[in-house]
């Protein structure tokens, strides 16, 4: 049997190790990854086929975390289905809301007062340093330094997480953006809140990458490994920091200006490589340049509601027609597709999921690693598996 | 000492509390051995590192330095079944994941326990209505323990092992009323439903889940 017939050996659900044989390559092994394992953040399956311990066959499994997502879209009323948004990227609902919120603006032709596209800002900012943050402690535990950065990251996951709980009520899933607005305005108090983490973000980043950026053992780990080129990463539909991580400059805030970011002063991060080391790198400096928005967005915030006054949240009946409202998320493009025929409800509510389609790459990069290389890159792509399965 | 355990394990006659505490003063410790070995269990409980979706990273943030899970024991998250106590049914457990996590409940050693965090995870949570998802993690295995919330905070992860502890601390070592691993008459395996045509093959595990039965008032 040669190794392009090993498709049709694929275990649904019975024995995790297999030996192949195979008269030229010797024995290759195949084996079942997930979806219990600790390296899969959630429930995610991949079958590697190993020679020796190089990989050269990878086959992923999706749909262990199916949650019919888009069809109970099509069952709700539009507002029913934000608080469904946040459970899609559990770490960053607040860009999911915005997405969804900007779709649902762009069908029913519903501006947005100035300060709410302020506080939008503000809390997709936060929340890209939640979930970078968050991501470089989880890739630090893939790599095998067990424990402490992930417990650096979520010392201060938990700080924005509770201006996030005292804004909206809640500390994972806020349901906090409205069409036309959000939900309540920010007080005084709670805005030198976000400027006091903003002010001392920097200081711990530096303390983060004093303890890993430079660190020997991690550049010989991630160096070089899982490396992307430019025209595959294009052609696969990669968007966020996947993409720049290969030196592609894309980033919807600048090629999109939606919402305020034309007005703040920042740069896209490239990277060169697009290895491992480089995507983790394309993090912390997009985290730097996150900050920089913050303070721009927290020292220039307007005055006015928070909500326009003429929005209509009950009984909302947007005219029949479609559109498509998309953001960079912190894992890359982020967008929801709606089509209405007058109706309460859509008629068709379509997610494009950034981790999704960077997850489509995982076998183009892992082929030629070893199987513990095939962790990290999957660590690197930062995939969520309620937005991959939906 | 907890007046629950003072009820269900009462000391030898001879001995009045006072005089337990006033031999304990004196460097003797009178105990018994279920109270011994249940005291052991409750405190050294290790959960399944096994996430679903999203309540697993409110189970990592019980895990770290803010919530800190340690403090009760509970620190020590293994990644293989063979080595837990204590399975976190942490998300939501859809038809195509419910098999493998029955698998590894049964992969488990006695005594184990099953914490069902989340709405997901008690009754299929806010995607009841979907085709795919599972309706309660209790249809099929027995839950100890449930905390309703969407995500439970982790403050709420800690109350219920709280809750675990005490109902260990309350188990007989012998008797009729001995916990399932301690009773030759009693099962530990649950069976592995099989994803079949339209649904789960059987739907759901009859020796622990029975379909609630409607009451009518008797108002005609």
């Amino acid at each position: 049997m040669s190794v392009s017939d090993l498709s049709s050996l694929g275990s649904p659900g019975g024995s995790h190790v297999r030996a192949v044989h195979d008269e030229f390559h010797g024995d290759l092994l195949e084996v079942s990854m997930g979806p219990h394992h600790p390296s899969t953040h959630g429930v995610f399956r991949m079958i590697v086929t190993l020679d020796g311990e190089t990989i050269v066959k990878l086959k992923p499994v999706f749909g262990y975390l199916h949650r019919n997502h888009e069809k109970l879209g099509e069952n709700t009323s539009y507002l029913g289905s934000m608080p469904y948004t946040d459970r899609l990227d559990y770490l960053s609902s607040m860009t999911n809301n915005w997405a969804y919120a900007l779709a649902v603006e762009k069908l029913a032709g519903q501006p947005v007062p100035e300060r709410a596209e302020y506080v939008r800002v503000i809390l997709a900012e936060l929340t890209r340093l939640l979930n970078h943050t968050c991501l470089a402690g989880f890739l630090m535990q893939d790599c095998g330094c067990s424990g402490t950065p992930l417990m650096y990251a979520f010392r201060e996951r938990e700080k924005i997480l509770d201006l996030f709980e005292s804004l909206s009520g809640s500390r994972m899933m806020c349901n906090y953006q409205r069409f036309g607005g959000c939900r309540v305005d920010p007080s005084a108090d709670w805005l030198d809140g976000a400027k006091k983490l903003t002010d001392g973000y920097g200081a711990f980043l530096d303390e983060f990458e004093t303890l890993l950026t430079g660190n020997e053992i991690i550049m010989a780990r991630t160096q070089g490994v899982g490396r992307l080129s430019p025209a595959l990463a294009i052609s696969a539909g990669v968007t966020g920091p996947m993409l720049r991580a290969t030196g592609v400059n894309y980033d919807l805030r600048k090629v999109d200006g939606y919402g305020v970011y034309p007005r703040f002063d920042f740069r896209v991060p490239l990277g060169d490589h697009g290895d491992v080391y480089d995507r983790y790198m394309i993090r912390v400096l997009e985290m730097r340049e996150s900050i920089k928005i913050l303070s721009q967005a927290l020292a220039g915030i307007p005055a006015g509601p928070i909500m326009d006054p003429k929005a209509k949240l009950r009984g909302f009946r947007p005219k029949a027609g479609e559109a498509y409202g998309r953001i960079e998320g912190p894992k890359g493009e982020i967008g929801f597709f709606l089509i209405s025929d007058g109706s309460p409800n859509p008629y068709r509510y379509r997610i494009r999921p950034p981790s999704f389609i960077n997850l489509t790459i995982l076998e183009d990069m892992c082929l030629g690693q070893t199987v513990a290389d095939a962790v990290i890159i999957l660590g690197s792509v930062d995939i969520v598996l309620g937005e991959v399965d939906r | 000492m907890s007046d629950q355990v003072t009820a269900s394990t009462p000391p030898p006659p001879a001995v009045t509390d006072a005089e337990r505490d006033e031999l304990r003063r004196q460097g003797i410790l009178l105990t018994s051995l279920q109270e011994l070995y249940t005291w052991g269990n409750s405190h050294s409980v290790w959960p399944l590192n096994f996430g679903l979706a999203c309540c697993a990273i409110e189970m990592i943030a019980a895990s770290m330095a803010r919530f800190d899970i340690a403090r009760f024991g509970s620190e020590v998250f293994r990644p293989s079944p063979r080595q837990a106590d204590l399975l976190i049914v942490s998300g939501t457990v859809t038809k195509k994941m419910a098999p493998q996590v029955i698998r590894l409940w049964n992969q488990m050693p006695e005594p184990k326990y099953c914490i069902a965090m989340g709405a997901c995870a008690i009754s299929g949570g806010p995607f009841k209505q979907g085709y795919n998802v599972l309706k309660g993690i209790d249809r099929f295995i027995p839950v100890d323990i449930y905390i309703p919330g969407c995500p439970p905070r982790p403050e709420a992860l800690l109350h219920g092992l709280l809750e675990l502890q005490k109902k260990i601390q309350g188990f007989k070592i012998s008797g009729p009323d001995a916990p399932r691993h301690l009773r030759a008459d009693l099962k530990c395996d649950c069976p592995v439903p099989e994803f079949g045509e339209h649904d789960l093959e059987p739907p759901a595990n009859p020796e622990v889940w029975t379909a609630p039965t409607l009451v009518r008032s008797e108002k005609a």
